[in-house]
């Protein structure tokens, strides 16, 4: 039984493989930015996925400490990508006092309109 | 307060315990008891030490998440079927929602759940309403949403508070 | 004999939600090849991270038991539920603050297409893309 559940396990594992490579895909040849930040971020999931199921595989623990750091670093790589294009700088201050601040809205639309002519 | 405090030292600790995973180790328990006041000093000092500590720790998100799961597998369906589909009969929408929540919590669970079931995802957060983007015109059903965003007004509040008080000034 | 059933039982749960959680995965890789713009594609990507991602972990923690290993994979799960929604939800707010309109009204694939359709014909105008440098002339610092 141990047997049958290493195979299952190989074998999610190689789907989560051809998932990841076909991701690929759409993370080259993203028309847009957003597509590909979008094609990170779902491959970050996969890894997260995949690093479970590896460290089932391989039978030690390990794997699971690096996936739940990889989970965090992916949600906030994601974040920091987004706020770089967005500001061009990471240390802005957010403005907490006022939510749904549509102002701020603006000065991003202005800068990132002016790219695409 | 108080109980904020109590609530984020336990979670602390079971976080510690279950990432450490020693119990007799007079060392890393030590050493964990250290982190625990430092994290808890450092979220007084912030004043951060409100009802938002500990947002569902009542036991009515629970319920909430379990019908809110339903709907996801549900909602899960119809893209899936769109998805794999030859001719994908999709009709992307853009609709705004109401939102009626006050407190910052109940407006980030309602906009969450929006975007945690497939098809439909919060795009903007207005003042008092939502842009969502739907992939169905049909998912973009005023009922659905109000019926969404009552359950969520009613996982939120909490009864040992009366109610959450507005966070983050 | 009852742990060969056991370990029996413990195995095809386990496999269930593997495949289910596996086969989400694939479909929702999919559906980011297939859809037509942005906006329908951070659907697909969405039905990945909540679904697919939950059932996998979940048929892993049947295979792990009740051990430490099992409350690491349920504290992963926790974390993709809520950190998938938000980072969702930055994307489409900065595609949106950034001028991308969406794709409206009803779409059908053209005929013949089979998986791989990302030519995107519907497209308003295809972004030269690569190096979306925004001007400095707003440098926050």
């Amino acid at each position: 039984m141990e047997q049958a559940l290493h195979y299952l396990n190989v074998g999610a594992a190689m789907f989560l493989l051809i998932g990841m490579a076909l991701l690929l895909g759409r993370l080259l040849s993203g028309p847009t930015l957003y597509d590909r930040i979008l094609a990170v971020n779902s491959f970050g999931t996969k890894t997260v996925l995949f690093l479970c199921v590896f460290s089932l595989i391989i039978g030690r623990q390990d794997g699971i400490d690096i996936a739940i750091l990889y989970a965090l670093m992916n949600f906030i790589a994601t974040i920091a990508v987004l706020k770089f294009f967005r500001y061009s700088a990471l240390d802005v201050s957010m403005n907490y006092s006022s939510r749904g601040d549509l102002s701020k809205t603006v000065v991003g639309k202005a800068e990132m309109s002016g790219e695409d002519t | 307060m108080v109980r904020s405090a109590f609530i984020l030292v336990v979670v602390l600790a079971t976080y510690w315990l279950m990432l450490s995973g020693y119990l007799y180790k007079p060392v890393l328990l030590i050493v964990g008891t250290i982190s625990i006041l430092v994290v808890l000093g450092l979220s007084w000092r912030m004043k951060i030490l409100d009802a938002e500590t500990a947002p569902y720790f009542h036991g009515k998100a629970a319920g909430y998440y379990a019908w809110l799961f339903v709907e996801i597998t549900k909602a899960n369906m119809s893209v899936i079927k769109a998805v794999l589909s030859p001719d994908m009969e999709i009709s992307p929408t853009t609709t705004k929602v109401p939102i009626k929540q006050s407190t910052d919590l109940g407006r980030v669970t309602f906009a969450n759940s929006i975007t945690l079931t497939p098809g439909t995802i919060a795009v903007v957060m207005g003042e008092s309403n939502i842009l969502v983007h739907a992939l169905f015109s049909e998912m973009t059903d005023a009922a659905d949403f109000k019926d969404m965003g009552d359950r969520a007004g009613w996982a939120v509040s909490d009864p040992m508070l009366g109610r959450i008080e507005k966070g983050a000034s | 004999m009852d742990g060969g059933v056991l370990h029996m039982l413990q195995f095809v749960i386990s496999a269930l939600l593997l495949a289910g959680g596996v086969f989400f995965v694939i479909a929702g890789t999919v559906g980011v090849l297939r859809f037509p713009d942005f906006y329908t594609r951070m659907h697909a990507a969405g039905m990945t991270d909540t679904l697919g991602a939950e059932l996998v972990l979940l048929g892993l923690i049947v295979q792990a038991g009740f051990s430490q290993t099992s409350l690491k994979l349920a504290l992963i799960a926790f974390l993709l539920f809520l950190t998938s929604p938000t980072a969702a939800h930055a994307v489409v707010g900065a595609a949106h603050n950034a001028g991308l309109k969406p794709m409206l009204g009803k779409y059908r694939a053209p005929a013949l297409g089979e998986a791989p359709e990302v030519k995107s014909e519907v497209k308003p105008k295809p972004k030269s893309k690569s190096k979306p440098k925004p001007r400095t002339k707003k440098k926050a610092t």
